[in-house]
């Protein structure tokens, strides 16, 4: 494509986005390439969520541009925008399984809205995804409440990647599981890297995620934490070089530490 | 898409040194208040007919797959019959208890039947059956697309490439305004039963009687108007109770509130909406009838 934007997959050029008045992301600019890995990371409500779902149009950025693939989302039509959004795996932070349905129509659910697959394509896929996430046969005819948390987070990856999509957005993917679990989603989230060629976004406060998994790390800064003029993205660089960054913050972050931040909440 | 206006921002009333709340500033902060809540007022109905619009938009463009549409038929129309019926059933006998001394001083209790069935087929039936109709399928409705919203289920939904308002709403929307006149007939099915059986086994009114003062007293515009009415009654409970899923605020208080709201706004509005298409059929009535009402 011509379009010099064509060239990344995502291009964010100064994207503003203010909910009920309140900035929330303010003058972010981003590339990220096809392949890459990248980590957002940052303290609760610093706007990382925000940024991933403005980055797959479920949030309409107030100002700025936001492409995907030269597209620009925001002046696409509804059923463009569809077309787009099937390029896109999207893991949400509880799985947002549908509990009306079986785990089988959970997982078949983009192929029966987004392509003409007969079901016993259908059957093959499903069962396929589920094995790759470790998950057996057995629990296709289960509800999403009879599931644990980690498998219901797996089920979630399988439905993300059951169409091979070409950018996968985790958001908060180990939130709320044990550390072996964890584990086991990051190296599942490295898994479907090294099956398919996909672009990831991990959106995470789990260091251990975005040292492991990602080839690059996003840390944003609450807005409200900041001076005027200076910008939200703190850090953007390898996970490698987090611990030697020169801005105090990041490194506070990194280590967990509460430093001055105990003061202001203890008075 | 949902409009609000804060009054938080707003700066407070200025307050005297000596620390009293002049009038002026009470009269200040109740114009804010209220200027406030007219803005809101405004921006709320704009944003339902929005929502409607998108909702329409999809049902002439697109329908949602046959199966989508049958569990959403099943659910709200053929779940709610029994209680529908039940609740006929009673208003009913309940007419025929209330009616029955007044007819009876004046010796014309063999007239109950046209009062009673009248009533229902007019007015009681159709209101009944929606009211109904909001409690039952309404508010869950309500408490179920929250639920969906508050748990992501809603974006999951876009994320897939499937459109919220044509998955969830329309079908939801179609199950009531197809289905409400089935239960509209059924309430005053087993309302008219439920009075006559009243009248006759319990009230001691002559059968034939009964019978055939009811029959000359309700025509087919009667029934007509009862059922005309109920379709937009169905349409209002879909689009209110949706609306109020589609826009719950997070947490378990939120979805309640949601599912109340859901049922109250849904009330309220088939009330009013009721008095407005009354209005027009009486005039469509009076011009098809010029004779008038002669019930007895």
């Amino acid at each position: 494509m011509s379009d010099p934007a064509a060239e990344h997959l995502i291009d964010v050029q100064h994207l503003h986005v203010d909910f009920h008045g309140q900035k929330i992301l303010k003058d972010i600019s981003v590339s990220i390439e096809a392949g890459e890995t990248v980590a957002v990371i940052g303290e609760s409500g610093c706007g990382k969520t925000v940024f991933m779902k403005t980055i797959v149009g479920l949030i309409p950025p107030t100002r700025g541009t936001l492409r995907f693939d030269g597209h620009d989302l925001s002046t696409l039509s509804p059923p463009a925008l569809s077309d787009v959004r099937r390029r896109f795996g999207f893991v949400f932070q509880n799985a947002a399984l549908f509990d009306s349905m079986t785990i089988f129509d959970n997982v078949a659910f983009p192929m029966r809205q987004s392509t003409t697959a007969d079901d016993d394509e259908i059957h093959e896929r499903v069962l396929k995804h589920l094995q790759e996430v470790g998950l057996p046969p057995t629990v296709i005819s289960k509800r999403p409440s009879e599931l644990s948390g980690g498998m219901r987070k797996r089920v979630g990856i399988a439905r993300a990647i059951i169409l091979q999509p070409e950018l996968v957005v985790y958001d908060e993917p180990t939130t709320g599981l044990d550390p072996i679990m964890s584990d086991v989603i990051n190296e599942l989230m490295l898994d479907v890297r090294r099956r398919y060629p996909v672009t990831s976004v991990i959106v995470t406060h789990d260091m251990r995620t975005a040292q492991k998994v990602s080839d690059r790390v996003l840390m944003f800064y609450p807005r409200a934490r900041l001076d005027k003029d200076e910008p939200q993205v703190l850090y953007d660089g390898p996970p490698a070089g987090l611990d030697q960054c020169k801005d105090e913050r990041v490194r506070q972050f990194v280590r967990g530490e509460a430093g001055q931040r105990l003061m202001e909440i203890t008075g | 898409m949902s409009l609000s206006v804060s009054t938080q921002n707003d700066p407070a009333p200025r307050r005297p040194e000596n620390g009293s709340v002049t009038i002026r500033d009470m009269l200040y902060a109740w114009v804010v208040q209220w200027g406030a809540a007219v803005v809101n007022g405004v921006a709320t109905v704009g944003d339902i007919a929005l929502f409607a619009w998108q909702m329409l938009v999809w049902i002439f463009t697109r329908l949602p797959q046959r199966g989508t549409l049958l569990v959403n038929f099943y659910q709200i129309g053929v779940l709610s019959l029994p209680v529908v019926a039940l609740t006929g059933t009673f208003i009913g006998m309940v007419l025929a208890v209330q009616s029955y001394y007044q007819f009876h001083a004046i010796g014309l209790e063999s007239h109950l039947g046209v009062v009673i069935n009248t009533s229902l087929v007019r007015e009681l039936g159709p209101v009944l059956a929606a009211t109904m109709l909001a409690g039952r399928v309404g508010s869950a409705m309500a408490a179920v697309l929250g639920t969906m919203r508050v748990t992501e289920q809603i974006d999951a939904l876009t994320t897939m490439g499937a459109d919220p308002i044509h998955y969830l709403v329309v079908p939801r929307f179609l199950a009531c305004i197809f289905l409400i006149p089935a239960l509209t007939i059924m309430a005053d099915f087993m309302g008219i039963v439920g009075g006559y059986f009243y009248s006759v086994m319990v009230l001691d009114i002559d059968h034939a009687a009964y019978l055939t003062h009811s029959r000359d007293g309700v025509v087919g515009f009667d029934l007509f108007s009862g059922i005309f009415k109920s379709v937009f009654f169905g349409g209002m409970i879909a689009v209110i109770s949706c609306y109020q899923g589609f826009h719950c605020k997070p947490g378990a208080e939120g979805v309640g509130k949601a599912a109340t709201q859901a049922f109250v706004y849904s009330f309220v509005m088939i009330l009013a909406i009721d008095l407005f298409l009354n209005i027009i059929l009486d005039k469509i009535y009076f011009a098809m009838y010029p004779a008038g009402a002669n019930i007895l």
